[in-house]
C-alpha cells in the first residue's frame, strides 16, 4: 500500500497529486500519514505511532484505517 | 539572446481579444515582455477596435489595425508592409487560427521585408484541421474521437445514429455543444453554421478530464516545449478559466510524437480527454499558442521567448523541467481607456 511519491502535502492538511491536477484537503492527522507513507513507514509501524500519539482503540483505528485507503485509492492517490 | 535580440526587437503580435474567449496575443506578450523587458517592442495588430489588448499599454507597446482574414493575404501583405514602414518588424507572431493561411502564404514576401515568422506550413495546417483530424491520427497512430462532417440535417441525422449521445457539435473554426438529444443537436447544427459556416462537425463524446498541452516545435521534428495543463474551471465556452500544471510524461511523450510526425514548427495546443481507462484522446490540435500560453513561462518553459530564439536563428535545446503545480486564475477587470485613445484606432487605425 505505498503512495505516490510525487504527492504534494502541506502541513494544514493539502494534498495535490501532480499527474492529475487533483486536489484535496484533509485533517492534521491525514497529513501526518501521508507523511509517513511517503517516508516508506510500514502499514504496522504508523498505526503503532498513531496509538502512542492519540488515544485511540486498536479496533477504531482499524476501521478508520480501512476508510482512510479506501479514499486513497478513491483520490487516485496510491501506487497500483 | 544572440545580438539581434539582445538590442532592441520589434515583435509583432496579434490576437489582441482579452475577453471571455481569449486569444492568445497578450498572454504571448506578456511572456515576451518577463523574457526581454525592454529590449522588445510589441507592436499588437488588431481587427476591432475594442480588443481589449489594445489598450493594455504596459504590455502592448503600440497597434496598428490589419483587414480581416476575408480581405486576403495581398490586403494583409500591404497593410503589414505599411506597418513595416513605421516600426521596422522583426518578426510577427500570428496567434488566430482562421488568419494563419494567410500568414504562411505571405511568409516569402515578408521575409524579404525582414521580417520573419515562425509557422509551420500549409501542408501541416490542413492536416491537423477538424475536418482532416480523424484521417491524421489514424495515419499517425493518435487516438481521435470518431467524427463525421454535417451539412445538411440528413448528415446529422446520420452521425447521431452512428456516434449515439452525448455528441459534440462543432463550429468550423470555433465552439462546440455537447448535446443529448436530436432536436438539441438541430438547433447546434443552425446556430453554429450560421456563426461558423458549413462543415459542421459531429464528434464522439469521450468522457474524462480535460487536459491541454501546449508545445513548441522546431520545425525539424524536435520538440522544444511541451507543457501539460489541466483545466479547472471550464466555462460555458469551454475554455479555460483556471488551470494548473500537471506532471505526465507520457503526455509530453504524445506531444514529441506529434512534433515529430508533423514536423511542426512553432506553437501548438493539443487538446486531450484523459478517459477513465487512462487513454489519451486528442479532440482538437490548434496551429498556435493557446492563450494560457503565460503559464508555460510561470512553470519554466518559456514558449513565446524560446519560439522568438529560434525565429532569429539561434539554437534552442530542448526544454525537459518544468513545474507541477503551477496554476492560473483568470479574472474580468475593467480596463479605462479615455475616449479619445478608442476614438485615435477607430478613425486612424494607430494608437
Amino acid at each position: 500500500m505505498k503512495i505516490k511519491k510525487n504527492v504534494a502535502t502541506s502541513e494544514n492538511g493539502f494534498i495535490f497529486n501532480p499527474a492529475t491536477g487533483d486536489s484535496f484537503t484533509s485533517n492534521s492527522i491525514g497529513s501526518e500519514i501521508i507523511e509517513a507513507m511517503k517516508r516508506g513507514e510500514s502499514e504496522q509501524e504508523i498505526k503503532s505511532a498513531i496509538m502512542e500519539k492519540y488515544e485511540v482503540s486498536a479496533e477504531q483505528l482499524n476501521r478508520d484505517w480501512e476508510d482512510w485507503i479506501l479514499q486513497l485509492k478513491e483520490a487516485n492517490l496510491l501506487e497500483a | 539572446m544572440s545580438s539581434a535580440t539582445g538590442t532592441s526587437m520589434t515583435i509583432a503580435v496579434t490576437g489582441l481579444n482579452a475577453n471571455d474567449n481569449p486569444g492568445p496575443g497578450v498572454a504571448v506578450a506578456r511572456a515576451l515582455k518577463e523574457a526581454f523587458g525592454t529590449s522588445i517592442k510589441i507592436i499588437g495588430l488588431a481587427y476591432e477596435a475594442l480588443e481589449p489588448g489594445i489598450y493594455m499599454k504596459s504590455i502592448i507597446d503600440c497597434t496598428y489595425q490589419v483587414p480581416y482574414a476575408a480581405d486576403g493575404s495581398a490586403a494583409l501583405l500591404k497593410r503589414l508592409l505599411e506597418i513595416n514602414e513605421q516600426e521596422r518588424l522583426n518578426l510577427i507572431i500570428p496567434n488566430f487560427d482562421a488568419e494563419l493561411l494567410n500568414f504562411i502564404k505571405i511568409g516569402p514576401e515578408l521575409r524579404l521585408a525582414g521580417i520573419e515568422t515562425f509557422l509551420p506550413d500549409a501542408e501541416n495546417l490542413a492536416q491537423r484541421d477538424k475536418l482532416n483530424l480523424n484521417n491524421f491520427g489514424a495515419l499517425n497512430g493518435f487516438d481521435i474521437p470518431e467524427s463525421r462532417q454535417v451539412r445538411d440535417i440528413n448528415d446529422l441525422w446520420a452521425a447521431a445514429e452512428a456516434l449515439n449521445y452525448p455528441l459534440v457539435i462543432k463550429g468550423r473554426f470555433y465552439e462546440a455543444d455537447i448535446v443529448y438529444t436530436f432536436d438539441a443537436a438541430q438547433k447546434a447544427f443552425y446556430r453554429l453554421s450560421s456563426k461558423w459556416g458549413l462543415p459542421v462537425i459531429a464528434q464522439e463524446f469521450i468522457n474524462g478530464n480535460e487536459i491541454n498541452v501546449a508545445g513548441l516545435g522546431d520545425g525539424k521534428g524536435n520538440l522544444i516545449s511541451a507543457i501539460p495543463m489541466r483545466k479547472l474551471y471550464i466555462t460555458d465556452k469551454g475554455k479555460a478559466w483556471a488551470g494548473v500544471t500537471i506532471e505526465d510524461a507520457d503526455l509530453v511523450v504524445l506531444a514529441e510524437r506529434f512534433a515529430t510526425a508533423t514536423k511542426w514548427k512553432g506553437g501548438f495546443e493539443l487538446e486531450i480527454i484523459k478517459s477513465k481507462e487512462s487513454r489519451f484522446y486528442i479532440i482538437e490540435i490548434n496551429p498556435r499558442f493557446p492563450a494560457w500560453v503565460y503559464l508555460t513561462a510561470v512553470a519554466g518553459q518559456n514558449q513565446p521567448a524560446a519560439l522568438v530564439k529560434m525565429s532569429m536563428g539561434e539554437y534552442v535545446a530542448p526544454l525537459t523541467e518544468y513545474a507541477a503545480g503551477k496554476m492560473f486564475v483568470r479574472y474580468s477587470w475593467d480596463g479605462i481607456v479615455d475616449i479619445a485613445d478608442f476614438q485615435q484606432f477607430s478613425a486612424f487605425g494607430k494608437i
